[in-house]
């Protein structure tokens, strides 16, 4: 990859950012323009990742694409990393995030000012985390993608989401101190931030450090899994979650997803390296999968309100991502992918239906809410956020095709066939026994049972998601209420969710290639030497050889 | 001077774990803050303790590393100043915003029974 093209690694980031900062000058009145920047902001990301997806899975070309910042050479730049897996995150996240901003369209986007440049710092703060082949610039990613994400949970203001804000904006600073301390051990023992150099250098550090370092690789674990949702450190996520505005929940379904991105990165660039170096504990992420998954499970039951019940399905479904990743073989990693995928997708799709569903309830809520907070907020008359919708009477293709949907999701999400969650449990089941019969009872016997508890746990969480769907499904679609008629779609609503259902199904129809990318993803992460001789490249160092540093370019 | 260091970063976290834990948003924030400090000075401890020397390579050729303090602490502390300053900035306004919609200054935004 040459010229030009080499720079494309670096547009999901610059885009949104370049295209955010812009929408700040126009003037909140200039709706058609924002609109247009921003669907074209994200639409440009996904084309960018689709090329990078391209290039990766071409076989003449590497397998990891590198991009030195400024030209700085790896490790003493900043690198960007193109590979199998980051490409494949950057496209659910553009994806993801055309189909809120389309959703937003309709009335979302008109509650409070400075909308859509938050949402596109947002994507960049996710495009970025998922690129940059650097600890610490992944925590200013990290930070990017929060401060915007505290600004979207806040948007359209209200009581209920300024308490939720409260706690999720506490939780989440503190979560980023833990990943600074992390950031510091690491740096203080090997004297690196680059992930392929530390992946190389841990070899080298003497054994009275590894403690160190362990305790260290520890404290930031903590941080992404409180960000991936992690039982014991998620109380505040289903509350988060419902509160926040349809559109934005829908991206915020993607956010736990980077904990557990970040935590399979990683735990495979330090595990697979000097063999017998267990770095990001495998066992705490299956146990604390388990635990995941249990809380998410029961608290599937617990609601009856649709917002929440998503809030504890984004649980479950990071839940079994962890656990199958900690359980570990080849096989499972790459149904876990091919899950995480289907159930974001679907997940977005379940918190814009719930908006849809909810409207009535929140047609009392809004009626507290105060005027507005900005001075250049000109959509006083909107802030009531239900005026002038719609009331359909009997029932129309809107409240139809919001069935429809519905049952496709609830399908898709709780791994019935014929849709893709189907084939993900399949394969993570298949994965689990298979590895199971493969090595048989061995040494590690305490791992395998949490294995077959875990593969117990997988059905019995998609019974109990099968059953709150149900019983939510019957409560908004079959039982006549007062208020049952407030479901009347509009057309950018419509194709928002029309969009993400319509990926999940392609994702089934075109389930081959898909697993065939992800096996081939999860063999390229048990193999780090490709990530890391691409981002090193020919560059050899001793530690502390200042000599080297002078005659570099 | 690292034992004096070591014990006012843990003093320092220890306050500010404490404040955290507290119910009143007030002291949540100044928590928060106290907690930076400590982590901030932790990242700084990281480039070693050094008095005195630069952390720029000049003209003349590098005989001793150890003659230079480590630029990149100190680098990473200053981002990691700025994006903490600004986070306790938003979490100020937001801790105003809660007080004016909840009349009350406690986290959960109601009081729990005393």
């Amino acid at each position: 990859m040459n010229g030009l093209a080499q720079h494309v690694i670096i547009l999901p980031v610059l885009l949104p950012l370049i295209a955010g900062a812009a929408m700040l000058l126009l003037d909140e009145r200039r709706r058609t323009i924002k609109t247009r920047i921003s669907i074209g902001a994200s639409l440009a990301i996904a084309a960018s990742a689709v090329w990078l997806l391209a290039q990766v899975e071409d076989p003449l070309t590497p397998q990891a694409f590198v991009y030195h910042l400024a030209d700085w050479t790896a490790p003493f730049g900043i690198v960007l990393v193109a590979d199998r897996l980051s490409a494949l995150m950057v496209l659910v996240t553009a994806l993801l995030g055309a189909a809120g901003l389309t959703y937003s369209l309709s009335r979302w986007a008109l509650l409070g000012p400075r909308f859509h440049s938050l949402y596109l710092f947002l994507l960049m703060g996710l495009c970025g985390a998922f690129l940059t082949g650097d600890l610490f610039n992944l925590y200013v990613f990290f930070e990017v993608l929060l401060a915007s994400s505290y600004g979207l949970l806040l948007h359209a203001s209200g009581k209920r989401r300024v308490k939720a804000g409260l706690h999720y904006v506490a939780v989440n600073l503190v979560a980023s101190l833990f990943i600074l301390i992390g950031v510091a051990f690491v740096y203080a023992l090997t004297g690196t931030l680059n992930m392929a150099d530390l992946a190389v250098r841990l070899g080298d550090l003497p054994v009275e450090q590894v403690p160190l370092l362990k305790a260290g690789a520890a404290v930031m674990g903590v941080a992404f899994l409180a960000k991936a949702g992690a039982w014991p450190l998620n109380f505040w996520l289903p509350t988060t979650y419902s509160a926040a505005a349809a559109p934005v929940a829908a991206i915020f379904a993607i956010m736990t997803k980077v904990g557990v991105y970040v935590l399979l990165r990683l735990a495979t660039l330090m595990t697979a390296t000097e063999g017998s170096f267990e770095l990001f504990g495998a066992s705490w992420l299956l146990y604390g999968g388990i635990a995941t998954i249990v809380f998410g499970a029961f608290g599937v039951l617990s609601t009856r309100h649709l917002p929440r019940i998503a809030g504890y399905v984004t649980i479950v479904s990071s839940g079994t991502v962890l656990a199958v990743i900690g359980s570990g073989s080849e096989a499972v990693i790459s149904a876990a992918l091919y899950y995480l995928v289907g159930s974001t997708l679907g997940l977005g799709a379940l918190f814009l239906l719930a908006d849809q569903v909810t409207r009535g309830e929140r047609l009392e809520a809004a009626a507290q809410d105060v005027g507005p907070v900005f001075s250049d907020d000109y959509e006083t008359s909107l802030r009531n956020e239900f005026e002038g919708i719609e009331l359909a009477e009997e029932l129309p293709a809107g409240t139809a095709l919001i069935a429809g949907t519905y049952l496709l999701v609830t399908v898709l999400l709780v791994g019935l066939p014929p849709i893709s969650g189907f084939i993900a449990k399949f394969g993570i089941l298949s994965g689990l026994l298979d590895a199971w019969i493969d090595t048989g009872p061995t040494p590690m016997a305490g791992t395998q049972t949490a294995a077959w508890f875990l593969v117990g746990l997988i059905i019995v969480s998609g019974l109990t998601t099968l059953l709150a769907l149900i019983r939510t499904g019957i409560d908004v679609f079959w039982v006549r209420h007062e208020q049952a008629s407030t479901m009347a779609l509009r057309p950018s609503e419509a194709a928002a969710v029309l969009m993400l259902v319509l990926l999940a199904v392609g994702l089934s129809v075109f389930a081959g290639p898909a697993i065939g990318y992800t096996d081939a993803t999860s063999a390229y992460l048990a193999d780090p030497d490709v990530y890391i001789r691409a981002v090193l490249g020919g560059v050899e160092l001793n530690p502390g050889d200042v000599a080297g540093l002078k005659e570099l370019p | 001077m690292e034992l004096l260091l070591a014990i006012g970063i843990g003093v320092v976290a220890a306050a500010g774990i404490y404040l955290i834990l507290r119910p009143r948003t007030f002291q949540v924030i100044i928590g928060l803050s106290l907690l930076t400090y400590a982590v901030n000075l932790f990242i700084v401890s990281t480039g070693r303790l050094k008095l005195g020397v630069a952390p720029l390579v000049g003209e003349a050729p590098v005989t001793d590393v150890a003659a230079y303090a480590d630029p990149v602490p100190q680098a990473l502390v200053l981002t990691s100043i700025v994006i903490s300053f600004s986070m306790t900035a938003l979490f100020l306004v937001l801790l105003l915003a809660a007080r004016g919609f909840t009349g009350t200054d406690h986290v959960d935004g109601e009081e729990g029974e005393r």
